[in-house]
């Protein structure tokens, strides 16, 4: 007599019925398009509510081609300054032990967790006129709050984790081996740097690198606090935006938003990109 | 003794000390100058004053609360959309992983106004609600959705790499020991899952708390009742009350160093749980 058996295929048993899969696909895909969607296509129909001209007009207008302008300005300085901390600190923290190193990675943390706004009020209370080098800024006629260093150093407190902490992760599970055969081998500390260290951070430094553009033109928190909003000559683009959308210049205001837009839909591009050449295992 | 363990390596002295530089002028002077001034500039009896002013004190919980709110609603769907997108395959899915870390990548004024324009009563989604008498932009409702809104990736980009590394095995194991599905989610995978879903409320916690771009514009910032703590050091700032300022910032900066602290717990107890390693 042959007893038949039947064996449930083990994807069958390690899945979840199909009804289950579905409603959880519907819930994910429904919310996301709620709430990242629809945010973002509401960004360019509104810039093309009023038609081409108002469109063009809008970023064309020289204050927003000087917020451009300053924009740039400011993430091309606080972003290589970020780069060479960055690479500085996690060498010196990912390739030696010595104490107070965990504290170190904590501090490197803090400006993810301080609030833009707080962050601002810091440098005010620095270099603004009642702050503690006020009185002797003012003296040599030196400006820095309501003006460009203000924004540059607040965008560069912003943004200075970003680097490292991709940085940190990806040196530590990759272990010193092949640096230290280098030195073995006669390599001088430049030479290792170069040929052994750089190659095999290069798509972790570009990763951390995107991040921390991203992040500088896009502040608004921080630079809110230390611009002091002076058309044409402190504002960068998302405070011109902030500006024109006070002033009831909706179209206007989402022209410009389409700009750090497509910026913002470049960098997600980007790291997809980066994402696939780093790999699985991250290098 | 030596102040670190021997090493073949090159380096260790300049980077260590313009590390400390760096972080030195770029971090701890700004902290330090923050602290200094409201303790030189205000008593202890004047900082309270500041701190407990009823529009203050609301501004506080109003920016807990969201927060809370929002944090939760963020573990729940990003829960969800982290698992859809590792566990199963779905038209869509690259796009839709490519596009979590938006919130990210957009500045955060440019969020503000777009979710402003969706959930004001004028919008696709508020024209909706508005006849049946819901409002969701200018006040608490729409600070939570901009702190969802912000928050979102946080969850989801913790627990992604948490479900890739889960080891299967052991919901096969479950199984074959006589399990069904939601015992072996509740007793085997969702074990494994809480560390890390603890990590990403608490990192999307702790951004909405100090967040103020994506929130100001839908807010409606009405004293009292839809103002965020941010908000009120701005306030105080435009009136060139530069020392409370500064006591609310105190605040709200102790709160996020406790945070800080308490995310970096999180992240080691997480990255034990898989067996990884954290830098």
């Amino acid at each position: 007599m042959s007893q038949k058996i039947t064996v449930t295929p083990i994807q069958q048993v390690t899945r979840e019925p199909s009804w289950v899969r579905w409603l959880l696909i519907g819930l994910g895909v429904g919310w996301f398009v709620l709430l990242l969607l629809l945010p973002l296509a509401t960004i360019f129909v509104q810039a093309f509510k009023q038609g081409l001209t108002v469109f063009f007009a809008a970023i064309s207008e020289p204050d927003a081609l000087k917020a451009l302008g300053l924009t740039a300005l400011v993430t091309l300085l606080s972003v290589p300054l970020n780069l060479i901390f960055g690479v500085s600190a996690a060498w010196a923290i990912a390739r030696f032990r010595f104490p107070g190193r965990q504290l170190l990675i904590t501090l490197i943390d803090l400006p993810f967790s301080v609030s833009p706004v707080v962050a601002g009020l810091m440098f005010v209370l620095l270099f603004g006129s009642r702050g503690w080098f006020g009185p002797w800024l003012s003296e040599h006629d030196i400006k820095i709050i309501f003006s460009t260093p203000g924004i540059i150093l607040a965008t560069t407190f912003i943004t200075l984790p970003f680097v490292v902490r991709e940085l940190l992760p990806q040196m530590e599970a990759r272990g010193s081996e092949e640096e230290e055969a280098a030195m073995v081998l006669g390599a001088s500390g430049l030479q290792m740097f170069w040929r052994v260290t750089l190659p095999s951070i290069r798509w972790s430094l570009m990763y951390g690198l995107l991040l921390s553009t991203a992040r500088a033109v896009g502040e608004f928190g921080a630079v809110s606090v230390v611009s002091g909003h002076i058309r044409g000559q402190t504002n960068t683009l998302p405070l011109h935006i902030e500006i024109l959308y006070n002033e009831y210049q909706t179209s206007a205001a989402f022209a410009v938003a389409t700009l750090l837009a497509l910026f913002g839909i470049l960098t997600l591009l980007g790291e997809t990109l980066l994402a696939r050449l780093r790999g699985p295992s991250g290098d | 003794m030596r102040f670190r363990s021997y090493s073949v390596l090159p380096g260790f002295g300049p980077t260590l000390g313009f590390t400390l530089l760096y972080l030195g002028l770029m971090v701890l002077l700004p902290i330090s100058a923050l602290v200094l001034y409201s303790v030189t500039h205000l008593s202890a009896a004047e900082f309270w004053q500041v701190v407990s002013e009823p529009r203050v004190v609301a501004s506080f919980k109003l920016s807990f609360f969201a927060s809370l709110i929002a944090a939760l609603i963020n573990s729940l769907f990003g829960l969800i959309l982290a698992w859809i997108l590792v566990r199963y395959e779905f038209p869509g899915r690259r796009l839709i992983d490519a596009l979590i870390d938006l919130p990210f990548a957009m500045p955060t004024a440019v969020s503000g106004i777009a979710l402003c324009a969706i959930f004001a009563n004028n919008g696709w989604i508020g024209k909706l609600l508005a006849p049946w008498g819901i409002e969701l932009a200018y006040n608490p409702i729409g600070i939570v959705i901009a702190l969802t809104f912000i928050g979102l990736p946080f969850v989801v980009r913790t627990l992604q790499p948490v479900l890739k590394e889960s080891e299967r095995e052991l919901e096969e194991a479950a199984a074959s020991l006589g399990a069904n599905r939601l015992q072996t989610f509740v007793r085997v995978i969702w074990p494994g899952l809480v560390p890390a879903l603890l990590t990403g409320f608490a990192l999307a916690f702790a951004r909405a708390i100090g967040e103020y771009g994506s929130v100001i514009f839908i807010a409606g910032n009405l004293p009292m009742v839809s103002e965020i703590a941010p908000l009120m050091i701005m306030s105080h700032l435009e009136e060139y009350d530069y020392a409370g300022a500064s006591a609310i910032a105190v605040v709200m900066l102790a709160f996020s160093f406790i945070l800080l602290l308490l995310i970096n717990k999180l992240q080691a107890w997480s990255w034990q749980r898989i067996g990884g390693v954290r830098a």
